[in-house]
């Protein structure tokens, strides 16, 4: 049974198909990219897996169980965390206190408050914000505040990370410390799928790519085999 | 900066709201009989700022609503004031609004920014015009007279209102419900995708805080001895709930209490001694808030007690 699985998943925006008829399966431990070009539906597919759309028609199941159409909210229960392609971090509240919302409202099982903030310093730590930890989330950098999504994400005890662009607008040095960072994430056994334009990322930490073009999919398999598919060629580069 | 200094700073708030609240509660004991009126009736807008603080602040949720559930707690006093005992008919008023105002914000919280507003606004003309329709058609009259009580007990209640609003911002500040609030009104869709059950949340604490305007009524419409649907459902009651509220600051909760306590004296003084001018007088003083203290008067003061601070730490 594959941990996500989506089965005709379509989604239209008045008469535009945003995701159209697409079937994807993430098996537990990958690291999924999902690639294309822009309005390809990328971010589209990832609202409708984290509830924050619902499709039209098609079924997506979650470990076995149908969650279409289910409430955000109830998704991140259930074990699907999410970052934002535009940074969405609580941009009053401190790096420890976003965090600590991950922990206090993303799990199903209650926290006490001491616990609680415990386990907000260790995902702090384990994205290296610990030095910033006072500070209000707005005075991070864009690279900071990328990993503070990721820890509040984490924070939730997720068992898939949907991961949004996570290194676009980054230096080179930056997208680096992210790859490293992603590599750590699968390492805790947490599951990955990443929407990304910076090919050297995707190609070096993906088990396996699945490209999506006008809101179809047009290829799915290894970093290699994408690389050098004529269909995924054409549609980046023309023909 | 020593620790000494931490300790006292941090009891400074607490303490300070202990003493006055004492002062409150012996109040009638040494009070004028005028003294008594105004400060029940600075505590009702009090009340008023203080609750609409309480979902609007940290949400970010501008509603003007205010007057609706106020005047839903006139409606309770001036129909049950004269079987039941006045504390009794306040719970009521507070229920009522409650009630009201759950299946309101099951309706119309997923509006946001300007059309929330104008929907809250539009309630209170809504529920105006529809009780007048029935007071006329039904019976027959247009205003209602309400069981006189005396002035103690209406102070008393409105008191006791007040520090139940008091402890209840105390407790959703202090508590995950209070990050809760403040993390919808930074981001709300993040707040969802990292489980907050956010429809629930605003709607539970929009009717808790309808609970103290609605008793708030309750109380205050046993003074007024008459009461009809444009008394009641004065939309001006929402505007002062609100003004109040920015005018002290709505950064922490001694905000709204500050704005509301200098603004309700302001009118009456004012009221009193320059009738003709009054409106003009509060509309400059608004203005110059506005423009130079964004923040309120509670940003002023914590400006200037951080300066303080920042001098001695600089002394010493």
């Amino acid at each position: 049974m594959p941990l996500l699985e989506g089965k005709g998943v379509t989604k239209y925006f008045g008469g535009l198909a945003a995701v159209l008829n697409v079937d994807f399966h993430i098996e537990q431990g990958e690291v999924v990219g999902l690639i294309g070009p822009n309005g390809a539906g990328k971010t589209t597919l990832f609202n409708l897996i984290s509830g924050a759309l619902t499709p039209q028609s098609g079924t997506i199941r979650f470990r076995g169980e149908n969650i279409t159409g289910l409430k955000p909210h109830v998704i991140c229960r259930k074990g699907i965390a999410r970052t934002f392609q535009l940074v969405r971090v609580f941009p009053n509240m401190s790096v420890l206190e976003n965090v600590l919302m991950g922990v206090l409202f993303g799990k199903s099982d209650g926290h006490g408050m001491g616990q609680a903030l415990e386990e907000a310093e260790k995902w702090v730590d384990f994205v290296g914000l610990s030095p910033v930890k006072g500070l209000p989330a707005r005075s991070l950098t864009l690279a900071n505040q990328k990993r503070l999504e990721v820890a509040r994400a984490l924070a939730t005890g997720p068992k898939l990370l949907l991961l949004d662009e996570l290194m676009a607008g980054l230096n080179p040095t930056e997208v680096a410390q992210t790859m490293e960072l992603v590599n750590r994430i699968r390492e805790q056994g947490i599951t990955v799928f990443m929407v990304e334009h910076v090919m050297k990322a995707i190609m070096g930490i993906c088990n396996r790519i699945i490209v999506l073009h006008h809101g179809e999919k047009i290829a799915e398999g290894t970093p290699q085999e994408i690389a050098t598919s004529r269909t995924v060629i054409e549609v980046y580069l023309g023909e | 900066m020593k620790p000494g200094n931490v300790n006292l700073r941090k009891l400074w708030g607490p303490g300070l709201t202990f003493v006055v609240l004492a002062l409150l509660a012996a109040f009638p004991l040494y009070a004028s009989a005028y003294g008594l009126i105004l400060v029940t009736d600075i505590l009702m807008f009090v009340i008023l700022a203080l609750s609409w603080a309480l979902f609007s602040a940290p949400t970010g949720y501008v509603s003007l609503a205010p007057a609706a559930f106020f005047g839903v707690g006139i409606y309770t006093s001036a129909i049950l004031g004269k079987q039941l005992p006045l504390p009794l008919v306040v719970f009521l008023g507070g229920l009522i609004s409650f009630c009201l105002a759950l299946l309101v914000g099951a309706l119309t919280l997923r509006l946001r920014g300007i059309y929330f507003a104008m929907f809250t606004f539009g309630l209170v003309e809504l529920i105006k015009h529809f009780w007048l329709w029935y007071e006329i058609r039904f019976t027959g009259t247009r205003g209602r007279f309400v069981v006189v009580v005396d002035q103690k007990t209406i102070y008393i209640i409105m008191f006791v209102t007040f520090v139940l609003l008091l402890g209840t911002t105390y407790l959703i500040r202090r508590s995950r419900w209070g990050l809760a609030l403040r993390s919808v009104g930074e981001c709300e869709e993040a707040a969802a995708h990292i489980g907050v059950n956010v429809n629930i949340l605003k709607t539970i604490t929009f009717a808790i805080s309808a609970i103290f305007m609605g008793a708030a009524g309750s109380v205050i419409a046993t003074r007024w001895t008459y009461v009809d649907p444009y008394i009641a459902f004065n939309p001006l009651y929402s505007f002062m709930a609100v003004l109040m509220a920015i005018f002290g600051g709505i950064s922490n909760p001694y905000g709204p209490i500050l704005g509301a306590v200098i603004f309700a004296y302001l009118e009456e003084i004012l009221l009193t001694r320059f009738p003709y001018y009054y409106m003009l007088i509060f509309g400059v003083v608004l203005i110059i808030t506005v423009l130079y203290l964004p923040e309120g008067l509670i940003g002023l003061v914590m400006k200037l007690r951080k300066r303080m601070a920042g001098g001695q730490d600089a002394l010493a």
